[in-house]
């Protein structure tokens, strides 16, 4: 295993307001933490506490309201929706508790999709194949859409899709949350695989024999580290 | 490029899912496009076949009185000539081709082709059971064969005897042989004439109107309103188009010497106000059958909002996958087009069908139908139908590019 030594992310007091009408609802509260490359992380907390906040800033899906955000070196805060978008593209790969797939398009399309709009070409090298047979899914399945495969079928191709730009980091919010605990553990023991090949994995879960795949926990509170 | 590919397929893919809901609102594009085609292809046929009728008179020269203004020469197909327009009271004082002047131009063009004079005149005609308006033309009877072609009959050889045009015997149900009144007993003399000869249909002309006028001797004419040596206007039949310049330049030169007496009008003059009239109309038109298109791009409107709407989870996904706001946009912009080329093309095959039978109806004649100027409608047309819908695709995809990624993602 590689020293982990480099951190990949870095957040300093970053808080996250989110004004509403009854009232601010602060749902991250100055967090501070730092998490270095090879890194299988899981943030735990119960619900509604801010850890799918906290995934979202890391996952530039959002900006911080205050406080500074780092991503592989680069400070997410000044940037605009045209680079942050684009570090979604090339820097992050995003797996949903809901697998988000794009039901019109066919499996591999689904995983090509990243590499198209990343490369703006098809993929000729065959990496979107091999992926797919990695994670178990043959040419048959690819061609079927998302609503005709089985949940895991669906949560491999995300993963599929999430690493066909090979992202320096993994992002995972519920990744088993919608599968039966037989399929949760398979997909467990893909992102595991994934980790021990040098992957950077932030995890949201509330289970805890999930975030034990884990090497570090950290639990949100009311939008603060526990 | 590849990528569009993958946009664009998602947008085939999308217009597909909801075929029903598409084709309708293509359905209003289809409608808008033939109603642009079809009526800009109708005044295209319209301004053609004019064109066609009056190139035969490309030879024809009219000289009336100048009165100052350019001369343009109203058209009326079939209705009065140059001056009669305004009623029966004009007459005397108006500007008048003088018999001196008639000589003048017969002297110039005389050797060129035929040349003769016009007396004409708007006035109330009766049968014995119908009362209108005709015009009354005197002309030499010595041209009458040459000017003149008959459907049926004789030419007049007296006084008292007329041929008519074939308009105004289908109207008044005249034939050889019935009897009319010109004028109005109560404002002048008036002359009772038997129709001895029914003229040829000859469609609009700028020498002679004849289809719903009435034609008689310089005699019969001078007899009822005076006037002798008086004449309406001087038409010139030149043997050869190639001196309608010539002849015109030396009248010109020689009877506006010092005053402008005379107007001398071909009919490239007349063609101009024509296409004019023509062109504006169908300008015209064409605004009103683009109306049917805005009602078009209303529901274009409102079915990409559904689209936007039943697909914000979709673009969150898009979004949170790395696709840039404007590829969003142009996924939506290219469903818009997708329904605007469906519309559009379908538009552009009925235009084709539709056109003709509204062109052979409004025109009479399909024979410059397959002519560019008239089918060159159709892509114009299609090109506007299609560009209404991007432009009405252009909101919802706005408003899909700006939505914001996780608010998306929550949509169920
Ligand atoms: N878009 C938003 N607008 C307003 N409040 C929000 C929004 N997103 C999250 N919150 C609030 O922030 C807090 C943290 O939410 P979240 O990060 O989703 O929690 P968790 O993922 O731990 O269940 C909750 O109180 C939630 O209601
Ligand atoms: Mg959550």
């Amino acid at each position: 295993m590689q020293a982990k030594s480099r951190p990949v992310i870095t957040l300093d007091r970053v808080t996250k307001v989110y004004p509403l009408q009854s009232g601010d609802v602060t749902a991250l509260n100055k967090i501070s933490l730092s998490i270095n490359e090879g890194e299988f992380v899981a943030i735990m907390g119960p619900s509604g506490s801010g850890k799918s906040t906290l995934l979202n800033q890391i996952g530039c899906l959002d900006v911080p309201t205050s406080g500074t955000l780092t991503l592989a070196g680069r400070e997410v805060g000044a940037m605009n929706d045209r680079e942050l978008t684009d570090l979604r593209l090339t820097t992050i790969g995003y797996i949903f508790q809901k697998f988000n797939l794009i039901p019109l398009l066919t499996a591999y399309e689904n995983v090509e999709y990243p590499y198209l709009m990343k490369h703006r070409k098809n993929d000729d090298t065959g990496h979107v194949r091999h992926l797919l047979d990695q994670l178990g899914i043959d040419e048959a399945l690819s061609a079927h859409k998302p609503p005709q495969l089985s949940g895991g079928q669906q949560q491999r191709v995300a993963i599929a899709r999430a690493l066909v730009n090979d992202p320096a980091i993994l992002l995972c919010d519920e990744p088993t949350g919608n599968l039966d605990s037989q399929t949760g553990i398979q997909i467990m023991e893909v992102l595991a695989q994934l980790n021990r090949r040098g992957r950077t994995i932030i995890m949201v879960t509330h289970e805890r024999d999930i975030a034990a795949y884990a090497e570090r926990t950290i639990t949100i509170r009311d939008g603060r580290v526990a | 490029m590849i990528l569009k590919d993958i946009l664009l397929q998602l947008s085939v893919r999308s217009v597909r899912l909801h075929f029903l809901r598409s084709v309708l609102a293509a359905l209003g594009i289809v409608i808008g496009v033939v109603a642009i085609a079809a009526m800009g292809m109708m005044g295209a046929n319209m301004t053609l076949s004019v064109t066609g009728e009056l190139s035969q008179m490309a030879n024809n020269l009219v000289v009336t009185a100048y009165t100052g203004g350019g001369g343009f020469m109203g058209f009326g197909g079939g209705g009065g000539p140059p001056g009669s327009g305004s009623g029966g009271s004009q007459s005397r004082e108006e500007q008048m081709i003088t018999q001196d002047q008639f000589r003048n131009i017969r002297d110039i063009a005389g050797s060129y082709g035929t040349v003769y004079y016009v007396y004409s005149q708007s006035d109330s005609i009766e049968t014995s059971d119908q009362w209108g308006r005709a015009t009354i033309y005197g002309l030499d009877p010595d041209i009458f064969a040459e000017v003149l072609e008959l459907e049926e009959g004789d030419y007049p050889k007296s006084t008292t005897t007329v041929v008519i045009g074939p308009r105004i015997a289908e109207r008044f149900g005249l034939e050889p042989g019935s009897k009319l009144v010109i004028g109005d007993s109560d404002e002048g003399s008036t002359a009772t004439v038997r129709v001895v000869g029914i003229l040829k249909e000859k469609g609009m002309s700028m020498d002679l109107n004849t289809d719903s006028a009435i034609v008689g001797s310089e005699k019969l004419y001078t007899g009822i309103y005076g006037g002798e040596g008086e004449y309406r206007q001087v038409n010139i039949v030149l043997d050869d188009v190639d001196n309608v310049d010539t002849v015109k330049e030396e009248i010109l030169a020689e009877l506006n010497d010092r005053d402008d007496e005379v107007t001398v009008q071909d009919s490239s003059s007349m063609l101009e106000s024509i296409t004019s009239v023509l062109g504006t109309i169908t300008t015209f038109v064409m605004g009103i059958a683009g109306v049917s298109l805005v009602v078009a791009a209303v529901s274009i409107f409102n079915v990409m909002m559904m689209s936007v709407t039943e697909r914000v989870r979709e673009i969150g996904i898009l979004r949170s996958i790395g696709t840039q706001r404007n590829d969003v946009r142009r996924m939506f912009l290219y469903e818009a087009g997708i329904l605007g080329i469906v519309g559009g093309v379908i538009g552009a095959v009925a235009s084709l069908l539709i056109g003709y039978i509204v062109v052979l109806g409004m025109v009479g004649t399909t024979e410059f139908f397959f002519t560019w100027q008239s089918l060159w409608y159709i892509p114009f047309a299609m090109a506007i139908g299609i560009g209404i819908c991007i432009i009405s695709g252009v909101y919802p995809a706005w408003q899909a590019s700006s939505l914001d990624p996780i608010e998306a993602l929550r949509a169920e």
